[in-house]
């Protein structure tokens, strides 16, 4: 193909450069880019790797002292005792006794091991029951503005709110059901319920509008084919925009449980706080975040210790659920997909 | 079905005019004319699916074995149940083949013989032999021929009245196309068929009835589809009385 006399003639229409050279037309090697698009090209690809590595480097250098400082913390004494009352030097009278005193008074002078069990518990329970008022509740929010009623005023009135609520900051949502529901029951009041309270007001907006993104991605011609088949609007939704949107509002409402689980503001007014183990979403409670909280205010050693193994509990659960979801996630995919 | 004085409009903009048809029972129907005509506007009229379009305002009535289907007191789901439809490009359900074609049956809550209207539905589309061996994998894995005769398996399970067929055949070779009309042929025993195509020879071959529609340009540039010409199949390619239709069919359409 390098036979010139074969090269075709170059465009003759009147009025037009040949867009490209006739040596070019039919060499595929020949480069027809611009130098100038060629370095734009490179320039973007550098800065977008400079990017990448912004964001890793930060995200690996937590999760490295994480791991360094946490992981030695965790185990299963960790995870399941009661959190140590005592966080300081054991009595120094302790050493002026005899063990037959302390068996005989039943004094206690073994130093206190880290203990995590009870804000395990609690964050479950806050986290879980919040998830469980905020999901359903979001979604169905979603489906109103998205499917029922989508250009209805109360439509664009929820959309508006949630998005006020997603600027609140957390704080005010715990000062909120503090005033609202705490301080009626007294100090009975503090309890996980009021924290998953809290907390479900914050993951609400979020829900609702991920969720109804999603169900925007759901192309319409299957809420057509819907009705063609006789169908109602309602059953549409149901059976078809639901499940094609599941994957995406599974990942949406998990973001929002993962962001509850970590909050500490609403939880601090509103759960109390407790050193025991307490599986009841009633009486006070107290959760992981709360915990590292208190924990990293403390300067003594222990307490730092129970922090550092509270924060990689924490991030283990919440990786923990977002691999869950993602595998929920794609294995109702994989039906829908083949 | 009877149209008679169909308008439709698009927000300000009048899509078709005062179209006047029959469609006969138990006949096929071919809608022909040139891209943007309006056929897909009249055949979605026929069903209601024009209700979805937001600013679309349908005048005239259409008169479904004697009763207009957008009269007060008639639901459009009721209509959809009896009147099906195949649309211009494939839309399986983000199910398995199974699910997709057993849908409108769940949804009209029939329980028996699930499993044989199924595959009487796929058999009738000419699908049955190639998913047969997997009816449970997703109907999104299929070629889009393969897809567009999945949807009218599925619209033909639940045995409607009247099918709407919307340009079915753009997606499919040869081979399944004349499938697909054997199966009209077929099927025109037990119900009405009206059926958009682009394909004259289509028209001409499958159909016993053809209406003729055409655009017409007003002084200001707005497109209007018009019913120039509906007669039966042979008469209209043989012998047309409007010299637009004759242009049309003889391919000197400008
Ligand atoms: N959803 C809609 N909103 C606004 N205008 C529309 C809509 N659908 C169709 N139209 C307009 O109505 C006219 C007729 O469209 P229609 O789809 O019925 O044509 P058609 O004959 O089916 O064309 P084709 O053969 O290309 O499918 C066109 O001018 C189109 O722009
Ligand atoms: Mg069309």
């Amino acid at each position: 193909m390098t036979d010139t006399a074969l090269l075709p003639k170059p465009s003759t229409q009147p009025g037009f450069g040949p867009v490209l050279e006739p040596s070019q037309r039919t060499d595929v090697r020949a480069k027809t880019v611009s130098a100038g698009r060629r370095r734009t090209d490179k320039v973007a690809t550098i800065a977008l790797w400079c990017a990448v590595l912004a964001a890793v480097v930060p995200l690996g250098a937590v999760i490295t002292v994480l791991v360094a400082k946490g992981f030695g913390v965790v185990n299963w004494h960790f995870l399941t005792s009661d959190i140590p009352s005592v966080t300081g030097q054991t009595t120094a009278a302790c050493r002026d006794i005899t063990p037959a005193f302390r068996a005989k008074y039943g004094i206690n002078c073994s130093p206190p091991a880290p203990g995590m069990g009870p804000a395990i518990v609690g964050t479950l329970i806050s986290t879980g029951l919040a998830a469980a008022l905020a999901i359903p509740i979001g979604i169905l929010g979603a489906v109103y503005c998205n499917e029922i009623g989508v250009r209805t005023r109360l439509a664009s009135a929820i959309r508006f709110f949630a998005d006020v609520m997603i600027g609140v900051p957390s704080i005010v949502m715990g000062m909120f059901i503090y005033t609202a529901w705490v301080v009626r029951f007294g100090t009975n009041g503090r309890s996980a319920f009021a924290a998953a309270l809290a907390l479900a007001c914050l993951m609400l907006p979020i829900v609702l509008r991920s969720a109804e993104e999603m169900l925007r991605l759901v192309p319409d011609e299957l809420r057509h084919a819907n009705l063609a088949l006789g169908g109602r609007p309602s059953q549409g939704v149901i059976r078809v925009v639901l499940p094609a949107a599941l994957p995406g509002l599974i990942s949406g409402s998990l973001l929002a449980v993962a962001r509850a689980a970590g909050e500490t503001a609403p939880v601090l007014f509103t759960i109390g706080v407790t050193l025991s183990l307490n599986t009841s979403p009633f009486g006070e409670n107290t959760t992981l975040a709360q915990q590292i909280f208190s924990g990293a205010k403390s300067g003594l050693p222990l307490a730092n210790q129970l922090a550092w193994g509270a924060a990689f509990t924490l991030v283990a659960i919440v990786f923990g659920l977002s691999a869950l979801a993602r595998f929920v996630a794609s294995r109702s995919s994989k039906v829908q997909k083949g | 079905m009877t149209l008679n004085g169909l308008s439709v409009f698009y927000g300000e903009n009048l899509a078709v005019r005062d179209v006047s048809f029959g469609v006969a029972a138990n006949r096929i129907t071919a809608i022909i004319g040139p891209s943007g005509c309006g056929k897909s506007t009249v055949l979605r009229s026929l069903n209601r699916m024009n209700d979805l379009i937001d600013g679309c305002r349908v005048i005239g009535d259409v008169a479904y074995r004697g009763i207009d289907i957008y009269a007060p007191d008639v639901e459009a789901v009721e209509v959809r149940r009896r009147i099906g439809m195949v649309f211009q490009r494939p839309t399986p359900f983000p199910k398995s083949i199974y699910q997709n074609v057993v849908y409108g049956l769940k949804l009209a809550g029939i329980h028996d013989a699930r499993d044989d209207r199924v595959e009487h539905a796929l058999r009738q589309a000419a699908l049955w032999d190639e998913v047969s061996g997997r009816l449970d994998s997703s109907a999104l894995g299929l070629s889009g021929g393969q897809q567009q005769r999945l949807c009218i398996a599925r619209a033909l399970a639940v045995e409607p009245d009247v099918l709407l067929m919307d340009e079915p055949c753009s997606a499919l070779d040869p081979i399944a196309t004349a499938r697909i009309e054997d199966l009209m042929a077929e099927l025109s025993e037990r119900l009405t068929i009206v059926i958009v195509t682009h394909n004259l020879a289509q028209a001409a071959r499958a159909s016993h009835d053809t209406a003729f529609l055409t655009t017409e340009v007003d002084d200001h540039g707005n497109r209007t589809g018009v019913l120039v010409e509906v007669a039966p199949t042979d008469r209209l390619f043989a012998h047309p009385i409007d010299e637009r239709t004759e242009q049309y069919i003889t391919g000197r359409f400008g």
